[in-house]
């Protein structure tokens, strides 16, 4: 199994710290794991990604042209990758400010409504976890006992009593997903 | 089995500098590297270690501290990336024609000038030809993993070591930023002073002794026979490297009729390209240069009797296609492909490279 992913957003998402609970999720399963994020000038409320590879052999190129999967949080960002998806890939968005939706026919397109859900809940910083949540609904490619367990390698020991909110926020986005074809 | 962890190339470059034993680092920050001394910064080692930790003034002022204490037969170590690197090169030069021993590492950007912050592998011909005035060389070791980050820390120092000569990583800004897993090595303490004595104990400035001559760390000699003299000696060293530590990596060669070489993130880059090509029935392999001084001349020369051809797959405009086209004296074809100034080729662009530069052409 190799599973090469996007996720693409604005900074201040928490794309990259969702990008490394999945890939931590993936070294609790034995996987191998890469992290690549799109480093630079980059500030909240610029564009920010992270390519995210997990797989049960060594990972070759860490920087990818076509996806398996995209996450996309932002309309810059579906602009970018759509196209960018393989043929029979996922495209997994927030419709939260997007004006234009995706188009393509050939590849299975899932909504989560994270931003508002995080909203209502007066929780912005679940945010990245319903999306995460979804995805992992949508392609179950890790163990939710391993996302708990990579939760706690990749939160420093002071923070930990926020796993169970980030659970509960997992939980949400796997119960919110929808799928649109 | 070591402890497994997800960590940055650049935080590794430190954690890995601390385990193996080193005495110092001084720096100066600079992006895409500076996660190698805010690493070291909060993981405080002259507490554990009794490690030295110094952000120097500038890049010159860490290579002028490098050479002092490398004189005094310690373990010593800087990074910087692309414009950080030239301000160092006159100390780099001056560390080789004094023998010292020492590790720099190279977090590669796109230049020249202060260029950009986006990775770039254009320090190649700066790294293995010179840089620095003079007839020297450095040690090169081109790490394509953040394990490798790690596992090349070591090897640079005992290589540094055991030829008295400056060792430069050099890695560039994907691999410096991206996260990997990695097994860290376990922990080697650091030299005791008299471990510093009976191992270094010949060269270094380790105090004056009845039995030996004061130890003078100068690259300077006036007198144009004695310097040549020294040459000499250099270039026997010199000899010696490309003798004994050539190091490489050969993915699906064995049957190959097109080879890409290729180091560092290209080669992880290119070896993507080479499971696409082989989907598509070409017959494609991997060679992956690890010393890139001394460079694997021998076996290429020998590959070149049975394949069709090379593609030299790097991230600057064509240098390490130089050596390859020495290596390989005319006996087939070579070709390169490669992005510039902080742009990062992707496995797509690679395939189409060597569909249409060689196997089409």
């Amino acid at each position: 199994m190799t599973e090469e992913i996007i996720i693409a957003g604005f900074g201040g998402q928490g794309v990259l710290s969702m990008g490394k609970i999945l890939a931590y999720s993936g070294i609790m399963q034995d996987q191998e794991v890469s992290w690549f994020p799109s480093y630079g000038p980059e500030m909240r409320g610029g564009t920010a990604n992270v390519t995210v590879i997990l797989s049960d052999d060594r990972i070759s190129s860490p920087v990818l042209n076509l996806y398996d999967t995209a996450i996309i949080l932002n309309q810059q960002s579906l602009d970018k990758f759509e196209s960018k998806v393989k043929p029979g890939g996922t495209l997994l968005y927030d419709p939260n400010g997007i004006i234009k939706e995706p188009a393509r026919t050939d590849i299975k397109i899932y909504k989560i409504d994270a931003t508002q859900m995080a909203a209502e809940k007066g929780q912005p910083k679940i945010f990245n976890m319903i999306v995460l949540g979804a995805f992992l609904k949508a392609k179950p490619i890790v163990k939710m006992e391993n996302v708990k367990k990579g939760l706690e390698k990749s939160l420093p020991e002071r923070h930990h009593k926020l796993i169970p909110m980030n659970l509960a926020a997992l939980e949400m986005g796997e119960e919110a997903l929808v799928e649109v074809q | 089995m070591g402890e497994l962890r997800l960590m940055k190339g650049n935080e590794v470059i430190a954690e890995a500098a601390i385990r193996c034993g080193c005495d110092a680092y001084f720096g100066y920050p600079i992006t895409p590297q500076s996660e190698v001394m805010e690493t070291l910064m909060a993981r405080m080692p002259w507490e554990e270690t009794g490690m030295v930790v110094l952000q120097a003034e500038s890049e010159v002022a860490a290579i002028n501290m490098m050479y002092g204490g490398a004189s005094a037969g310690r373990k010593v170590m800087t990074s910087s990336s692309s414009p950080g690197i030239s301000l160092m090169s006159e100390g780099i030069s001056y560390m080789a024609g004094a023998e010292l021993p020492g590790v720099v590492v190279n977090v590669q950007r796109g230049g020249p000038g202060l260029g950009t912050i986006q990775p770039s592998q254009a320090d190649y011909l700066q790294a293995t030809k010179g840089g620095g005035h003079g007839d020297y060389r450095l040690i090169v070791l081109a790490p394509s993993s953040v394990q490798e980050m790690n596992d090349f820390v070591d090897l640079a120092f005992e290589l540094s070591f055991k030829y008295r000569n400056p060792a430069m990583i050099l890695t560039d800004g994907v691999i410096g930023q991206m996260m990997e897993k990695v097994e860290l090595s376990d922990f080697k303490p650091r030299w005791t002073d008299e471990e510093v004595e009976r191992l270094n104990g010949s060269w270094a400035a380790t105090g004056k002794k009845p039995n030996r001559e004061r130890a003078i760390k100068t690259s300077l000699e006036l007198v144009a026979e004695k310097q040549e003299i020294i040459n000499q000696g250099f270039q026997a060293k010199y000899k010696k490297m490309q003798e004994e530590e050539v190091r490489y990596e050969m993915i699906h060669c064995d049957d190959a009729e097109y080879i890409i070489v290729a180091f560092g993130v290209s080669a992880r880059i290119s070896q993507k390209a080479v499971d696409l090509l082989r989907e598509q029935g070409h017959k494609v392999g991997l060679f992956r240069p690890i010393t890139l001084y001394p460079f694997p001349s021998k076996i290429i020369n020998q590959m070149a009797d049975k394949v069709k051809g090379f593609l030299s797959v790097e991230m600057n405009s064509g240098q390490m296609i130089e050596d390859i086209l020495l290596a390989v004296s005319g006996k087939t074809k070579v070709d390169h492909f490669g992005r510039m100034g902080g742009v990062i080729a992707t496995p797509g662009e690679v395939v189409d490279a060597m569909l249409t530069k060689l196997i089409g052409g």
